[in-house]
């Protein structure tokens, strides 16, 4: 793993030594994330997100863990002990605050750290994996918020679980059947309520273990760049500590300013008003929307309002889920041998398309199921698909792409106006 | 072989939602939605300011115990506020003992068994009690409003958009139906013949589908007498109660404000200085 020029790690002391003779894990650790690790010497703030990430993650780790000493997952009192946790545990306006806006930010990061792969064409060879790996993640963060959700037992919490599990019903025949095995009920009840407890708990665990092999995969071939290109030698990279870890020590900082002022000053803003008002399985809401992060999605799933031999229902549950799939496919579908998009002119413009159009679900996801949002969303969700499957496809197959440096430091020297030595 | 199959998914996608948006579009042009009565009438919170408004907000206990008055005299009488203790009214101003009057003498009982029976019994409050509701359960509430439940008041400023506000307006917001017009000069009746407020209910603009149950409950200036002498217009009882409802829903509020500023600060501070040892260990490398 990693290149020959690293850093080699060497015990300082006679104790270290005794311990790499027997469990090597500073060594891991020197080689993961210390000095042992080069990485290209021009990596901008985009890649800051991937360190983002983890910290949000361990950010919902301890919240989370405290918050279930004081919480009780049982339908008739899970929403006073939210409001328990608001009011009499110490801090615990706090914790909560932090955990439910942790949410938002955990998010906020992950799906700048995927736009980010997808411009800089992150996810082709030999990085596959470590992309692959990284929807796995996403998945799981999608499951986890979800349920996550659901806990407090509020009006959107029970009604989202509905219409959540209630997609599953769309499959032919055994739609319905799955549906109740899901909530373990007709209905959303105490029983799913505390299956969605037990699996809250369980899948940031096994977020953090993929984390550990998106991570190892990614130091097979080592960090992409801005440029695409790979690194040719000693002269291309730094090691990670002290450089990286200290660049992104900055970038934590402003991330740690952005979500405290949220947290302090608008811990609501993110959230639905209908999730204070207590679970009522015979008062549906108005509108019924899901939290923010799955509003492009959810706007998919709307946007199929007729039937066409399948009825439209199951059109959008299968779009829906088809839009996070594709994603796995998404390095044999953009073959150009180019990957950073700084030299792909046609693809930086189709990508930016992209990055509006999904903006644009996400608008529509968050409104009404009416017009003209419904019509805009058919349309965002048709270039969705498009982009994906027929555009890109083509243009990496087309386009001429600029002429690519012939190294990361040629690319930096260039940067800075002078000729490489 | 994966980019044959995905153009073929890609075209299936996009036939099948163009497919929608065609008929969507007859659909909407053959028959316009017509403007619902909400749609024209629904009229979004009026502007009003509270104490605790913006990041360094503070609460104005002296407000606060107006609009616990407010509570006590008009609201309790079909409204709960379930999540609330006696004890926390200390944290508005008043003294323990205060408290513990203000718990004894309250005009509702708290359910309790008789000790000596095992009887179902009630007993005064004491200020470890969260205040007690005015109906024994829904059916009782129900029962004695038309069928339609008074909420609980404690969450009500969070689980409404625009909370206070909304509050204010609702309880300011009563209007007569008969000639009433909005802003664009349209007449409420004329327009909408059918939508006329049933007796049962009374019009109010400001509330979702313009129609609530809940009769207007601040009527006359003088309702309540505050101790402190401020005068108690219709306005300034609407205001205290919103802003007596702001606590409630969110008593460590002030705390947040508070604290968060000690964050804010110690982050930028932390961030200065990363960024300086950022710029310093990177001032030998060309990036």
């Amino acid at each position: 793993m990693s290149f020959p020029w690293a850093n080699q790690y060497a015990p300082k002391n006679p104790f270290m030594k005794w311990m790499d003779e027997r469990l090597p894990l500073p060594r891991l650790v020197y080689n993961a994330v210390g000095a042992g690790y080069p990485v290209p010497r021009n990596l901008n703030y985009f890649w800051n997100f991937g360190v983002l990430a983890g910290a949000a993650l361990g950010i919902q780790i301890i919240t989370g863990i405290i918050l279930a000493m004081h919480y009780a997952a049982n339908g008739a009192i899970a929403f006073d002990s939210v409001e328990h946790i608001m009011r009499d545990v110490n801090s615990g306006w706090m914790l909560r605050y932090a955990h439910a806006t942790g949410a938002s930010f955990f998010f906020i990061v992950v799906y700048l750290h995927i736009f980010r792969g997808l411009y800089y064409g992150s996810y082709k060879a030999p990085r596959e994996m470590v992309w692959l790996l990284g929807l796995v993640i996403y998945l799981l963060m999608m499951a986890t918020g979800f349920m996550g959700y659901v806990l407090p037992w509020g009006q959107m919490s029970f009604w989202g679980a509905k219409v959540i599990t209630g997609l599953f019903s769309a499959i032919p025949v055994v739609g319905t059947p799955i549906q109740t095995w899901l909530l373990g009920g007709f209905a959303p009840d105490n029983a799913a309520l505390n299956r969605f407890f037990s699996l809250h708990y369980l899948l940031p665990f096994v977020i953090a273990g993929v984390i550990i092999l998106h991570i190892w995969a990614l130091h097979i071939p080592g960090s992409s760049n801005p440029t695409g290109i790979e690194v040719k030698g000693p002269q291309d990279t730094l090691p990670f500590h002290p450089y990286y870890t200290a660049k992104d020590g900055f970038g934590l900082g402003v991330f740690l300013i952005l979500y405290t002022l949220v947290l302090f000053y608008a811990p609501n803003a993110l959230g639905h008003p209908d999730n204070y008002i207590p679970a009522n399985p015979l008062s549906t809401p108005a509108h019924i929307v899901p939290e923010w992060y799955y509003w492009p999605f959810y706007a998919i799933l709307r946007a199929f309002t007729s039937d066409f031999i399948l009825p439209a229902k199951l059109w959008g549950v299968l779009a829906m889920f088809s839009a996070i799939l594709l994603l796995f496919i998404l390095p044999w579908l953009d073959k150009s041998p180019v990957r950073s998009g700084n030299y792909r002119p046609a693809f930086k413009k189709f990508f930016w398309l992209l990055v509006a159009d999904v903006l644009v679900l996400g608008y529509c996801g968050g409104s009404p199921a009416e017009e003209p949002y419904v019509m805009i969303s058919q349309l965002a969700a048709a270039y969705y698909f498009a982009h994906f499957l027929i555009i890109l496809p083509i243009v990496s197959r087309m386009e001429r792409p600029l002429p690519l440096p012939n190294s990361i430091t040629e690319a930096v020297l260039e940067k800075h106006g002078e000729a490489t030595a | 072989m994966v980019r044959p199959i995905a153009f073929l998914a890609g075209l299936g996608f996009v036939f099948v939602l163009l497919f929608s948006l065609v008929n969507g579009a007859v659909a909407y042009i053959s028959e316009p939605p017509k403007p619902t009565v909400e749609h024209e009438f629904h009229l979004h919170p009026k502007e009003v300011h509270f104490a605790s408004d913006g990041a360094l907000g503070k609460f104005d206990l002296q407000q606060l115990q107006r609009g616990f008055q407010v509570y006590k005299e008009v609201c309790s009488a079909c409204h709960s506020l379930n999540q609330v203790a006696f004890r926390d009214l200390e944290h508005i101003g008043f003294t323990g003992p205060e408290v513990k009057a203000i718990a004894k003498n309250w005009a509702i009982e708290v359910p309790s068994i008789n000790p000596a029976t095992g009887e179902p019994a009630t007993r005064k409050a004491t200020p470890a009690d969260k205040f007690p509701s005015p109906y024994a359960n829904e059916v009782a509430g129900r029962a004695a409003n038309n069928n339609a439940l008074p909420p609980d008041l404690s969450l009500m400023t969070k689980a409404r958009h625009d909370g206070p506000a909304y509050v204010y307006s609702l309880l300011t917001g009563y209007a007569a139906q008969e000639g009433y017009k909005n802003d664009a000069g349209k007449e409420l009746l004329k327009e909408f013949p059918d939508a006329k407020t049933s007796p049962m209910l009374h019009f109010n603009p400001y509330f979702a589908n313009l129609n609530i149950a809940m009769p207007p409950p601040l009527v006359a200036d003088g309702q309540v007498s505050y101790a402190d002498g401020t005068p108690a217009t219709v306005d300034q009882m609407a205001k205290d109660v919103a802003a007596f409802l702001v606590w409630t829903a969110e008593p460590k509020l002030q705390t947040r404000h508070e604290v968060g500023l000690w964050f804010t600060l110690y982050l930028l501070l932390a961030t200065a200085l990363a960024f300086m040892a950022y710029r310093n260990i990177w001032s030998r490398v060309k990036h």
